[in-house]
């Protein structure tokens, strides 16, 4: 699905971790304060908040002159809701079966 | 966070955001589908945190969120939320003042933005200007433990919801 894989392509880079880790820590920044303390340039962090845009994690609003972008957190809830937790559902409930059914064998084994 | 509100006024320079979060979720349906699923509690019992509305639809008019099945078994009231109604342009915009209840809280003010994209796909956006609300923005965050998933939650499965007729969390 297109929407997914740039998601999954937006997160697939440091930098643009890194960015949404700022925005997470403090929410609506403009492209200055994102750009302050890091070790790339203004053209490279318009670029990859670009891509984040894109990919629906970063939304900007205008407020006077000023554009603010913010950490939009839903793309990363509906690839959990659609994808982790199908596959991680299983699994749990499996080990859950596992650690009971060893449990009881032991104490078949070994009685109380 | 970043909220340097006038002592007096309450207000906050035009370049300054507040602490605003923004949510944002694409869905395949019609604006009125999204506006009805916002603003009717036939669809509100339906998603996210299945609490029924009551809306007045008018500038001034009164918004209250009741509890949901779940909550009043929790020992909630009935109703958790309170409100007020500033902008309704139906099924474009909608512009309330939002106050949980249950927090000591003053009101926040929340945006529902419905835009159609065109192809049958619109774009839903929810702005909650949080600014001297913490509770309240950990909450919409998702962050507050057992309370939830907010906004995200609650937008994924609306997206869910109206895309294919079932929540995903029943």
């Amino acid at each position: 699905m297109r929407d997914d894989d740039a998601v999954f392509n937006a997160l697939a880079d440091g930098s643009r971790r890194e960015l949404l880790d700022r925005l997470y820590a403090r929410d609506g920044q403009t492209l200055r304060e994102l750009t302050a303390g890091l070790q790339m340039s203004r053209q490279a962090v318009s670029r990859h908040l670009g891509v984040l845009e894109g990919a629906g994690l970063v939304v900007t609003r205008r407020s006077g002159r000023e554009k603010f972008h913010f950490l939009n957190p839903v793309p990363i809830q509906l690839i959990h809701d659609r994808w982790i937790d199908k596959y991680t559902e299983r699994p749990v409930t499996a080990l859950v079966d596992l650690k009971t059914e060893l449990e009881q064998r032991h104490d078949l084994i070994d009685p109380p | 966070m970043t909220s340097s509100t006038h002592p007096e006024t309450g207000t906050r320079a035009t370049d300054d955001p507040g602490d605003v979060q923004v949510y944002r979720v694409h869905i395949r349906t019609t604006p009125q589908a999204i506006w009805d699923a916002i603003t009717r509690p036939e669809w509100t019992v339906r998603f996210g945190y299945q609490s029924p509305v009551e809306y007045d639809l008018r500038p001034g008019g009164a918004y209250r969120g009741l509890a949901s099945d779940a909550m009043k078994q929790h020992g909630a009231p009935d109703v958790v939320i309170d409100g007020e109604v500033v902008e309704a342009d139906p099924p474009r915009r909608l512009v309330q003042t939002w106050r949980a209840l249950f927090l000591d809280e003053g009101f926040t003010r929340l945006s529902y933005e419905i835009e159609d994209e065109g192809d049958g796909v619109c774009t839903l956006t929810v702005v909650h200007d949080v600014t001297g609300a913490p509770g309240t923005a950990a909450q919409g965050a998702g962050r507050t433990p057992g309370a939830g998933g907010g906004w995200s939650q609650t937008l994924s499965d609306l997206k869910t919801l109206l895309e294919t007729g079932e929540s995903l969390y029943r």
